[in-house]
């Protein structure tokens, strides 16, 4: 069994998860994990799949979805594992202020620098109000203090506020 | 008039026999989603199972409370102790109660929660940081009612919620509430 990445994207219509995930089953592959939103009602999905079909074969089953033109449908083979860079400390990091190119990037740099992981991360823009919400891994011998005086730095520089907090995981 | 809910318990824990570590059981065990039954809580066998709620509690790090539904036995029975907590304000020490009910429960916050019985996953839940519990003391049968905040408000939702066949997977705030668990203790 192989871990296989499918991701869907596209004009937005009811059915699509159906339809997707009806075709993924009719091959025998498992979902795993999976994550799914609507950006400006573009349809945006991608699922892991472990699959005994080879990604070509699964490729061919999935290809009535994108008959139409209206969804886009790729599949590619993951190597197993999970990677780095994941361990450590969470926090949330919110951003808002005047839209402008460049605050995701600023930010997002100021975190890398410090050795920072974003593993989740969402921006809207509503008329000209830009808000960022990310979750950070922050690994040991990181110090919160200093990085959120980075984003700070970074965040007047290009004109949004920017606030950094721990998540704590209760065990109860 | 003051923003703490009110200090010190006006009723104590009876003294309860020596407690048994059981086996904690994980989901997807059905039991952990099976309503409890109410039970007696002068029968010596409730009265042993809240023990041995308390020995497993004690003996799993970072724990601070237990369902009976977690170690497999599906009656409205929980063991709780925040004690030494960081996030616990109000506390009522380790206490076991039977037939737990929500009087009243306010100001939502929401919180990353774990379990021990979903070992891998945490979720985004909202819960009150004021709350009222009613339930039955364990030997004695009293009703008592427990009035307290923050942190030990919290856990004992969470664990009314496991006696009535609930997880925190079943009050997480949305498709991206969940998440892989990355601390263990």
């Amino acid at each position: 069994m192989s871990l296989v990445a499918v991701t869907v994207l596209g004009t937005d219509r009811p059915g699509i998860v159906a339809d997707l995930t009806s075709a993924l089953a009719a091959t025998g592959a498992n979902l795993e994990d999976s994550t799914m939103t609507l950006l400006r009602g573009h349809f945006a999905m991608v699922v892991l799949v472990r699959a005994d079909t080879d990604p070509d074969a699964l490729a061919d089953a999935l290809a009535p979805l994108a008959a139409d033109g209206a969804l886009a449908v790729d599949v590619r083979a993951l190597p197993e594992g999970h990677g780095s860079g994941a361990d450590g400390a969470s926090y949330t990091l919110k951003v808002h202020g005047a839209d402008r190119p460049g605050i995701v990037a600023a930010l997002t740099r100021v975190v890398a620098d410090h050795g920072g992981n974003v593993v989740d991360l969402g921006t809207r823009l509503s008329r000209g109000l830009y808000v960022l919400t990310a979750e950070l891994v922050l690994p040991a011998g990181v110090t919160p203090a200093r990085l959120e005086e980075d984003l700070h730095a970074a965040a007047r520089a290009v004109g949004v506020d920017v606030h950094l907090d721990p998540i704590d995981d209760d065990l109860l | 008039m003051t923003d703490t809910a009110a200090p010190g318990p006006a009723w104590r824990m009876p003294d309860l026999p020596p407690g048994h570590v059981r086996r904690v059981v994980e989901a997807p065990d059905p039991v952990l989603s099976t309503p409890g039954a109410d039970v007696d809580p002068a029968d010596p066998e409730v009265v042993q199972l809240a023990a041995d709620l308390l020995a497993t509690q004690a003996v799993s790090p970072g724990c601070v409370g237990l369902a009976a539904q977690q170690v497999g036995v599906a009656v409205r029975l929980f063991s709780v102790d925040v004690t030494g907590h960081a996030k616990t304000k109000v506390c009522h020490g380790a206490f076991v109660l039977a037939n737990a009910e929500v009087v009243s429960a306010t100001r939502r916050e929401k919180g990353r929660e774990g379990c021990m019985s979903v070992p891998d996953l945490t979720g985004d839940v909202a819960r009150a940081r004021r709350l009222t519990v009613r339930g039955q003391l364990p030997v004695t049968g009293e009703w008592v009612e427990v009035v307290t905040d923050a942190f030990e408000a919290v856990a004992l939702q969470h664990e009314v919620d496991h006696t009535d066949g609930l997880l925190f997977l079943d009050r997480v705030a949305g498709p991206s509430a969940v998440h892989p668990r990355r601390t263990y203790l």
